[in-house]
C-alpha cells in the first residue's frame, strides 16, 4: 500500500485590527483569489464532463453494486445438483425470529421426508436483523438482493413462491457467502488507518 | 400605404418578435443554468424530459401557468398583483433601445433590430432597469409577509447603492464617445478589437461587470432572494404565473445586461476577425451569460452591509477617480 502523505494546513489568523485586516483584503485581492475559486470550479466540471467523475447515477436505468452483506428482501435457496429445496423445515429461523414474523408449515411427506407446503414472511413485521439467515443450519433462508419492493400489498413478495429460487433460474443462482463477507473490492473501496504502515 | 403606417406596423412586428424570443430565451436560459450548474457540482442536470431535458423548459412553464393563483388574504391585493407586471414589462421595455444585431435586408427593406433609436439609449435602458426594482420592492411591501418585507428593504439597499455604480462607470466611456445612443456607440468600435472601449476602460468595464451583478440579482448579490437568510425574500408569496414573471423578468434582465456590456465595452456586433457582426455579439453575451452562471456556481453572497460597504467605500471612489484621470486626458 501507498505511503500516506498528511499536510498540515496553515490557517490565517484573524485580523485583529482594521488595518490588518484592510491589508489581508489586499493580498487576496492582489492573488487573484476570488479567479482561482473559479478555475478550480471550472476544472471540476471539466474533469466531470470529460474525464467521468460524475456522480450522478441514473438510478433505474443505472445502479450501484450493493455488498453481500446487505439484508434485502429473503430467497429460500435450492441445491444446485439435485434440484431440491434446501430447507429441511427444523424451524430454527421460525423460532429465532425477534419479531415473530416468519410462519412455515411443515409436515412429514409419504417418502418419510419433511417437506416445508408453506413458508411466508410478514414484510411489515420484519425488521431484517438477518437472525433467520445466520441460525439456519442448511443456508437455505438469505437475505437477498432485491431492494426494489413495489407491489399492490406487503405479501406479495414473501409468499414462498416468491422467494424460492425458481427451476429455471437455478443456473444463475447465486451460493451465500456468509454472513461477515466482504464487498468483492472492499481493499480498494476503503482507506488503510495510519498503523498500516 | 403611408410611412408613418409602415413605421407603426414594423415597431409592432419588432416589439412582438423581441417579446417572443426573449421569452423563449430566458426559458431556455434556466435550462442552460441548470446544467451548468449541475456540471460544476458533478451532477447530470435534467435529463429524463425530452432529449437531454430540452423539453424541462416546456415542462416548468406548464407547471408554472397551470398552479393555483394565490393571493394572501391580507395582502394588498391589487399592488401584490401587478408587481411581477412591473418586473417583467419593465425588462422588456428595456430592450425597446437596445440593438440586439446588425442592420440586415427582408424582403428589400433594411431593417434595424432595435425598436426605438432613440439618441439617449443607454440612459433608457438603464433608467427603465431600475424603475423595474419597484417589482420586488412593492410585491414585497405589499404580501403581508415579513420575509417579503426584508426583501423589499433589501432591494432598496441594493437599489439605491449600485445604481450610482452603474451610471458612474458607464460615464467614463460614454465621455470617450460622446454620445448615449448604443448604435453610436457601436459604431464608435468599428475598427476590430483594438478599437473596444474595454482596453481605454478596463476599470469601468469591471465596476459595470460589478455593479450588472446586482443590477440583476445574480448571486454574489443576490440579497433579494437569498433562500438561506430571507426564505425567498420579496418572492415569498408568490407562486404558478405570478412567479414564473418575476422569473422571466429576471432572466430577461440579465441578457439586457450582456447585451449592454457587450454594446459598450467589447465591440458590440462588429465583424470579429473573420466572424460577422451578429454571430460575435452572440457569442460574446453567451460568454457573459456562462459567466455569470460560472460565478454563480462559485462565489458565496455577500451580506448587505458587505454590499453597501463594498458599493460606497470602495466601488464608488474608485469610478469616480477613474472619470476624474478620464476627464483629465481628454482635455489634455
Amino acid at each position: 500500500m501507498a505511503k500516506q502523505e498528511f499536510k498540515t494546513i496553515h490557517i490565517e489568523e484573524y485580523p485583529k485590527t482594521n488595518w490588518e485586516a484592510f491589508v489581508r483584503f489586499m493580498k487576496r485581492m492582489a492573488r487573484f483569489e476570488l479567479f482561482k475559486g473559479l478555475g478550480i470550479v471550472y476544472g471540476v466540471m471539466h474533469r466531470a464532463l470529460f474525464k467521468g467523475e460524475m456522480h450522478t447515477v441514473e438510478y433505474p436505468e443505472e445502479k450501484l453494486p450493493i455488498g453481500p452483506r446487505y439484508r434485502a428482501v429473503h430467497k429460500l435457496l435450492r441445491f444446485m445438483e439435485s434440484e431440491a429445496e434446501r430447507c429441511i423445515g427444523c424451524g430454527l429461523c421460525e423460532k429465532i425470529c425477534i419479531s415473530n414474523c416468519i410462519r412455515m408449515d411443515t409436515h412429514i411427506d409419504e417418502q418419510s421426508r419433511k417437506v416445508v407446503p408453506e413458508y411466508s414472511i410478514n414484510l411489515g413485521r420484519c425488521i431484517f436483523c438477518g437472525y433467520c439467515a445466520e441460525v439456519c443450519p442448511e443456508l437455505a433462508i438469505v437475505h437477498g438482493q432485491r431492494y426494489e419492493n413495489t407491489s399492490e400489498q406487503r405479501a406479495h413478495f414473501v409468499l414462498k413462491d416468491d422467494m424460492l429460487t425458481p427451476l429455471d433460474r437455478l443456473k444463475s443462482q447465486e451460493e451465500f457467502p456468509g454472513f461477515g463477507a466482504v464487498t468483492p473490492h472492499a481493499d480498494e473501496l476503503i482507506k488503510k488507518t495510519p498503523l498500516a504502515y | 400605404m403611408s410611412d408613418s403606417t409602415f413605421l407603426i406596423i414594423e415597431t409592432l412586428i419588432k416589439a412582438a418578435v423581441i417579446v417572443a424570443v426573449f421569452s423563449a430565451l430566458a426559458g431556455f436560459a434556466t435550462y442552460i443554468e441548470r446544467k451548468v450548474l449541475a456540471f460544476m457540482q458533478r451532477r447530470l442536470g435534467p435529463t429524463i424530459v425530452g432529449p437531454k431535458g430540452l423539453l424541462q423548459v416546456a415542462a416548468d412553464g406548464i407547471k408554472l401557468f397551470t398552479k393555483e393563483d394565490i393571493v394572501p388574504q391580507n395582502a394588498n391585493k391589487f399592488v401584490f398583483k401587478i408587481a411581477p407586471v412591473i418586473t417583467a414589462a419593465t425588462a422588456f421595455i428595456a430592450m425597446a433601445a437596445v440593438p440586439f444585431l446588425p442592420a440586415f435586408e427582408l424582403f428589400g427593406h433594411t431593417i434595424n433590430p432595435i425598436v426605438a433609436d432613440v439618441n439617449v439609449g443607454i440612459l433608457f435602458v438603464l433608467g427603465v432597469m431600475a424603475v423595474g426594482m419597484y417589482g420586488p420592492l412593492l410585491g414585497g411591501m405589499s404580501q403581508n409577509n415579513k420575509w417579503g418585507l426584508l426583501g423589499a428593504a433589501r432591494t432598496v439597499i441594493q437599489f439605491l447603492s449600485f445604481e450610482v455604480i452603474t451610471g458612474l462607470s458607464l460615464l467614463a466611456p460614454l465621455m470617450i464617445m460622446g454620445s448615449l445612443s448604443l448604435i453610436d456607440i457601436n459604431n464608435y468600435q468599428t475598427g476590430g478589437v483594438s478599437d473596444w472601449i474595454v482596453w481605454s476602460q478596463p476599470v469601468a468595464f469591471v465596476l459595470f461587470l460589478i455593479a450588472a451583478f446586482a443590477e440583476t440579482n445574480r448571486t454574489p448579490f443576490d440579497l433579494l432572494e437569498h433562500e438561506a437568510e430571507v426564505i425567498a425574500g420579496y418572492a415569498t408569496e408568490y407562486s404558478g404565473m405570478r412567479w414564473g414573471m418575476f422569473f422571466i423578468g429576471e432572466y430577461a434582465n440579465l441578457f439586457t445586461v450582456s447585451f449592454l456590456a457587450s454594446i459598450v465595452f467589447l465591440g458590440g456586433y462588429n465583424d470579429l476577425w473573420f466572424i460577422p457582426g451578429a454571430i460575435a455579439i452572440i457569442l460574446k453575451v453567451a460568454a457573459f451569460i456562462f459567466f455569470f452562471l460560472w460565478t454563480r456556481a462559485t462565489w458565496p453572497h455577500v451580506r448587505p452591509d458587505q454590499l453597501m460597504w463594498l458599493c460606497w467605500k470602495v466601488l464608488m471612489p474608485i469610478a469616480i477617480i477613474n472619470l476624474l484621470i478620464t476627464g483629465i486626458v481628454i482635455l489634455v
